[in-house]
């Protein structure tokens, strides 16, 4: 840790950082109001799949990245699972020196153009800005900062390619192609490996792809950075299992000697409520696969989507909101998210929550849905849902909710998208009886290596976590990396 | 990208693929099946593997023509390419030796029954198979099926091979028999239906395996879950093979006819394209 102090003390003393900061009063930065995310109208963008946030122009960014103080203890950093350098990167901005900046995010974040749509900032890095604690005033906009920086160098055509270490032949598996695999890749390129990601789907990049929608995080965002992968010698093989299609035995025979499993939470939760199997009932993800993935909203393709004119989707986190508004997108008349706890509880991102209720998004707020009825060809056409108010703080330390007795009511529905969490993967840990998992089904590791029961295999994201954020993800992809390299550099001297 | 290697149809709308597909010709067990996505604009879509051979690197699909993604593909032929395969999916057969089983397979059913029959054999069973069609055309896979099998009954609904009656009524003749240990059905869902009825009559255990709409494959969306003995199960990672007497067949037929409608404009859709081509 002492290491990485002295390097940012060393890197905050370089002279071009000196002298910007020494070309403007603290005060003058300080005074400046943060700058505004320029969003698509909310009544045309819900008819579409149109990128909502429309990223900070030129003007906006450079006064934004004036308003950083390139402060001795920068605490940003410690809010940032993946320890990006962030007033270097923000200075760069300052400097005009876009395509520098970019390259400060890439020294520890493969994904910049990901994480600056989907991060939730305001719980990180923006949370520990010295704005937020020691100002109580709004904090400098890294997150718009750094999707503008990476927008920027992805537009320019002057794509950097990370460096990368003279290729030591040493065959590492991926296992899954979003954000924790991606990460992990990444990093392994860099020391040398020779990196094969296998995916499950047809298409690369997990929950980035099938998950977030359009409106959130384009496809093609997602992409370029596999791409970017690709140029840095990352091999990807859609349409295979690891545990299925070939075991990790079979893989090791195929010379590989280290795995990271980022498999992810692919298993839905479902209530368990009377009815919730009726058609028109859906799991968010299989909901936003269709819509994401297999591309169900447009007729030239053959997967169908059930597009309801009255559609509940159960939940408050941001899959919940993601729901909801594809809903909105496909033509429902009435868009609804019912969630048990207030708002205040609600673990979706505020900017989600705003840019939903900007849509025409309904929320009832403190309900519960209890039964599902159907009409004669099985197809959900009602809900009963009961009242909620909040009592004492639970595990959680959110107010937990508690039904009001006798304020059932019934609301017509037609789609029903069920978005209350997920559970782990089963299929690694269902084809691996020696590894040693958790009662709920999520990989145990070590948590600085992310190294698990067996030596070889090192896990991180969802599969771990049992549910959690991209970068976090992310954060975890790296992290295990590390810890491949060092078990296999100490394998090799053995 | 995997290779149509062969292509022999049963009937009009029945055919037979062999396919090139390496790792899953040696991973798959009896009861697995793999998601296929035939172009860029696809459906996924589960096809029960009927077979393979570990050698030559291929699996065997029998499909029947139920709507586009089906239709597109029996408009397939060898040299052709099949954009997306991926499998073994799903749980194995548990198979072992348990004396007398009694094998049922509806329509297109015997397909993924067939490595299942040749198991149980190859395991030491009795394996009596009763083959049910609606006519004769359409009963597939006799001559494989007998191979593995110590007796087979052929019923059709119209008398035009074997016996005039349903599947159930070549089960009973049986159980009526001799004393049957466990059953396999595999075909429709109704069919499925009636034959559990039947052996739970009987007090046999049975096995059903399902075909639900299916998305990923791989436990992740949900859309193929069922309820198996008043809990929600999820056919492709808890299946698609389950204890048939505990089956809500009633909610998988439902189910099965979530995109009734879609699926007919959808066809409709792609059968003016063909005539017009």
């Amino acid at each position: 840790m002492e290491n990485i102090i002295d390097y940012l003390k060393a890197e905050r003393s370089q002279e071009w950082r000196a002298e910007l900061r020494k070309s403007m009063k603290a005060k003058e930065r300080t005074s400046a109001k943060r700058a505004e995310m320029p969003e698509e109208d909310p009544n045309y963008r819900n008819t579409n799949t149109v990128e909502v946030n429309k990223g900070l122009t030129e003007k906006q960014a450079f006064a934004e990245a004036k308003r950083c103080l390139d402060c001795p203890d920068p605490t940003c950093i410690q809010g940032c699972p993946v320890g990006i350098n962030i007033p270097k990167f923000i200075k760069r901005i300052d400097q005009g020196n876009v395509l520098e900046a970019a390259k400060v995010l890439k020294e520890t974040n493969g994904l910049p153009a990901v994480c600056g749509r989907v991060c939730p900032q305001e719980k990180q890095c923006e949370a520990s800005c010295f704005y937020t604690i020691k100002m109580g005033a709004t904090p400098v906009a890294i997150g718009f900062l750094e999707r503008f920086a990476a927008d920027y160098e992805r537009n320019s055509g002057k794509m950097a390619v990370p460096e990368i270490s003279e290729n030591n032949g040493i065959k590492v598996a991926v296992v899954g192609s979003g954000p924790a695999g991606l990460a992990a890749s990444g990093d392994l390129a860099k020391y040398g490996y020779d990196v094969t990601v296998f995916e499950a789907l047809h298409e690369i990049g997990g929950v980035l792809k099938y998950g977030i929608p359009e409106f959130r995080l384009p496809n093609e965002v997602v992409d370029v950075e596999i791409n970017n992968l690709r140029k840095m010698g990352v091999k990807f093989v859609p349409n295979f299992i690891v545990g299925k299609t070939a075991s990790f035995d079979d893989l090791k025979e195929q010379g590989f000697q280290a795995f990271f499993v980022g498999s992810g939470a692919g298993l839905p939760r479902f209530m368990n409520i009377p009815g919730e199997n009726y058609n028109g009932i859906f799991s968010s993800n299989e909901y936003l696969t269709r819509v994401n993935l297999m591309n169900a909203a447009k007729e030239e393709f053959d997967t169908p989507v059930i597009s309801g004119k009255n559609v509940a989707v159960i939940g408050g986190g941001n899959t919940a909101m993601d729901s909801v508004r594809v809903a909105k997108r496909l033509g429902a008349e009435r868009a609804m998210i019912i969630y048990r706890r207030s708002e205040e509880e609600m673990p979706a991102r505020v900017e989600e929550v705003k840019h939903a209720k900007e849509e025409g998004i309904e929320f009832m707020n403190l309900h519960n849905p209890l039964e599902y009825y159907a009409d004669d060809k099985g197809r959900v056409k009602s809900v009963k849902i009961q009242k909620m108010e909040l009592g004492e703080p639970d595990a959680s330390g959110r107010r937990r909710p508690i039904p009001i007795e006798g304020s059932e009511f019934i609301i017509d529905v037609d789609t029903v998208v069920v978005s209350v969490g997920v559970s782990p993967n089963p299929l690694i840990p269902k084809s691996l009886s020696q590894l040693k998992v958790t009662d709920w089904g999520t990989i145990v590791v070590d948590p600085n290596t992310m190294q698990s029961s067996m030596p070889e295999l090192f896990a991180g994201g969802d599969i771990v976590r049992g549910g959690a954020t991209v970068i976090l993800a992310m954060g975890d992809g790296r992290k295990a990396a590390a810890g491949i390299h060092k078990y296999l550099s100490e394998k090799v001297k053995a | 990208m995997s290779k149509i290697l062969e292509k022999e149809l049963f009937s009009k709308n029945v055919a037979k693929f062999i396919i090139d597909a390496p790792s899953i010709a040696k991973s798959r067990k009896p009861g697995h099946f793999v998601i296929i996505r035939l172009g860029e604009k696809g459906e996924r879509i589960p096809l029960t593997i009927a077979g393979s051979d570990v050698e030559k690197g291929t699996i065997t699909l029998v499909v029947q023509k139920v709507g586009v993604t089906s239709a597109k593909l029996l408009s397939m032929e060898a040299g052709d390419e099949i954009r997306d395969v991926v499998g073994p999916l799903g749980e194995a057969t548990h198979i072992e030796k348990v004396g007398t089983v009694l094998c049922a397979g509806g329509g297109v059913g015997v397909a993924p029954l067939l490595p299942i029959i040749e198991g149980f054999k190859k395991a030491g069973n009795r394996v009596i198979t009763v083959l049910a069609a609606r006519t004769k055309d359409l009963i597939i896979l006799e001559d494989q099926v007998r191979e593995f099998s110590d007796e087979v009954i052929v019923m059709t609904d119209d008398g035009s091979s074997g016996k005039k009656g349903l599947v159930t009524a070549g089960m009973e003749e049986v159980i009526n028999r001799e004393k049957v240990d466990l059953s396999v059905v595999i075909g429709p869902a109704i069919m499925m239906k009636f034959a559990a009825l039947t052996t739970k009559k009987y007090n046999i255990k049975t096995y059903a395996s399902l075909n639900t709409i299916m998305v990923d494959g791989t436990g992740m969306c949900g859309a193929c879950r069922i309820t198996v003995g008043g809990k929600t199960k999820f056919v492709c990672v808890d299946g698609p093979e389950f204890d048939a007497h505990q089956v809500d067949f009633d909610q998988m037929l439902t189910r099965l006819g979530a995109y009734k409608d879609e699926e007919l404009k959808a066809y409709e859709r792609y059968m003016e394209t063909v005539q017009n081509a």
